[in-house]
């Protein structure tokens, strides 16, 4: 449905098309969103827990953590407020390399996000590994600010941004895909922008 | 709490059937909905423009109005300047215009009931506007409810719903207003004329009968930031703070 006097106001520039799901604006800023108050967590009081179930499979602190190695990614993100943010740059550790140090494989096919806050998210296994996925520890080469998620937050880009968890303290796997903070509040259980899988029970 | 939000809500068209200018900057737009749906005070909804080339542009705006108002919502939008949603509502859109709407959504920021509380409801500009819906969702219910709503606004002509707002307070029914202005003298007796602080905080919340069970903050992520650790520093447990910002 055309909408009566409305031309295109702020449209893509036409080479960045291909890289705008569908939906989606082109912002230059970095918008902040979260449910909730910013946590301020200290480093030193910072840990990361990988679990599988209830059961702990190996911890780290912010030293250990920070020893593992460093790898950078610089991804096109996309929120499902319907900003896209071109070009971000983080470091951090792949997930790959977490579940290296920790000596395993994958345990199983899906994986629940917590953070600091007692914010989760669910994303399946696959779309955290093979290089797809890291915690990220820094952002344009600094420590992640509080308003962005930091000291580490989950970076998944290829999906909608609220499955990068802020304030992230581990990864749990689980045998069934369960629902997150936003994935029980109405927001989709996978979440891929170039299906703008937004809202429960996008196609 | 998911129930509400986790309903499917397609695209449907909207008529806007009522135009108001509540600031100099804020309008508040009324739209008939085609396909009337039950929502709670705080969920907010997509619109959608459509260009004659294809091209869209959505943005989420919360309801202004409370629940159970026929099939009429209320979006109250502010125009940015650098927007392209926004700056077609303030100068296009008239009444009789059409447009696509998709909702209700989000099921966090929200007041499902009127039972409970007390509720501390602290809003910066048109952050507001959920908060409104929250007020609006009590008066309607004649619900006895402590609420106390600190907003911030810059002078006292920016101050949305206003006159409503506070014929509400003068009511004394349990809703307090507590308005505080960044850039102009406090009009009323109790009003503050600075940002919020953690002061304003406490002295807010010995409105209320006792200390908030819940608290909502709505408004650009800088006054959030503030606002939500105003709270935290008067003593209120960052468990129960829920908070939406807006834009940059």
């Amino acid at each position: 449905m055309v909408t009566r006097g409305f031309s295109s106001g702020r449209r893509p520039p036409t080479d960045g098309d291909a890289r705008i799901p569908p939906g989606q604006y082109l912002e230059q800023g970095f918008p902040v969103l979260s449910a909730g108050p910013t946590p301020r967590v200290r480093t030193e009081d910072w840990s990361f827990t990988l679990k599988q179930g209830p059961r702990p499979i190996k911890k780290w602190n912010w030293a250990e953590f920070n020893a593992l190695p460093l790898t950078k990614m610089t991804r096109d993100i996309h929120c499902v407020t319907a900003w896209t943010k071109f070009d971000t740059p983080w470091q951090g550790v792949l997930i790959d390399d977490i579940l290296a140090d920790a000596g395993i494989e994958p345990p199983t096919a899906f994986t629940l996000a917590h953070s600091f806050d007692g914010y989760s998210t669910n994303v399946p296994t696959k779309d955290l590994t093979a290089g797809k996925a890291m915690v990220a520890l820094l952002y344009e080469g600094k420590p992640i600010t509080p308003d962005h998620g930091g000291p580490a937050r989950l970076l998944v880009p290829h999906l909608y941004f609220w499955k990068s968890a802020k304030w992230l303290n581990g990864l749990q796997f689980t045998e069934r895909d369960e629902p997150g903070f936003w994935e029980l509040r109405g927001y989709h259980i996978y979440g891929d922008p170039w299906r703008e899988q937004r809202y429960t029970n996008d196609p | 709490m998911s129930d509400a939000a986790a309903v499917q809500s397609p695209w449907q068209t909207v008529r806007i059937v009522r135009i108001e200018k509540r600031t100099p900057r804020v309008t508040s737009f009324f739209f008939q909905l085609s396909r009337p749906f039950a929502y709670l005070a705080g969920q907010h909804v997509d619109v959608r423009l459509t260009a004659p080339d294809g091209y869209q542009a959505r943005r989420s705006y919360s309801i202004a109005s409370a629940p159970g108002d026929g099939g009429v919502i209320e979006l109250a939008i502010e125009k940015l300047d650098d927007g392209e949603v926004s700056p077609f509502f303030h100068d296009v859109a008239a009444i009789g215009d059409e447009v696509e709407l998709r909702g209700p959504l989000g099921g966090h920021f929200i007041w499902p009931d009127v039972d409970g509380g007390p509720v501390l409801l602290v809003g910066g500009g048109s952050g507001v506007v959920p908060l409104m819906a929250m007020v609006r969702h009590r008066a309607r219910r004649n619900s006895s409810v402590p609420v106390a709503l600190v907003f911030s606004a810059r002078v006292w002509d920016e101050v949305i719903f206003r006159d409503e707002l506070v014929a509400l307070d003068d009511r004394k029914d349990g809703f307090d207003l507590v308005l505080t202005l960044t850039r102009e003298a406090a009009r009323r007796p109790a009003d503050y004329s600075r940002r919020v602080d953690v002061a304003m905080m406490v002295q807010s919340m010995a409105h209320l009968p006792g200390p908030p069970d819940i608290a909502f903050v709505c408004g650009s992520n800088a006054f959030v930031s503030a606002a939500a650790q105003a709270l935290i520093d008067a003593g209120v447990a960052a468990e129960i703070i829920r908070t939406e910002r807006y834009g940059v």
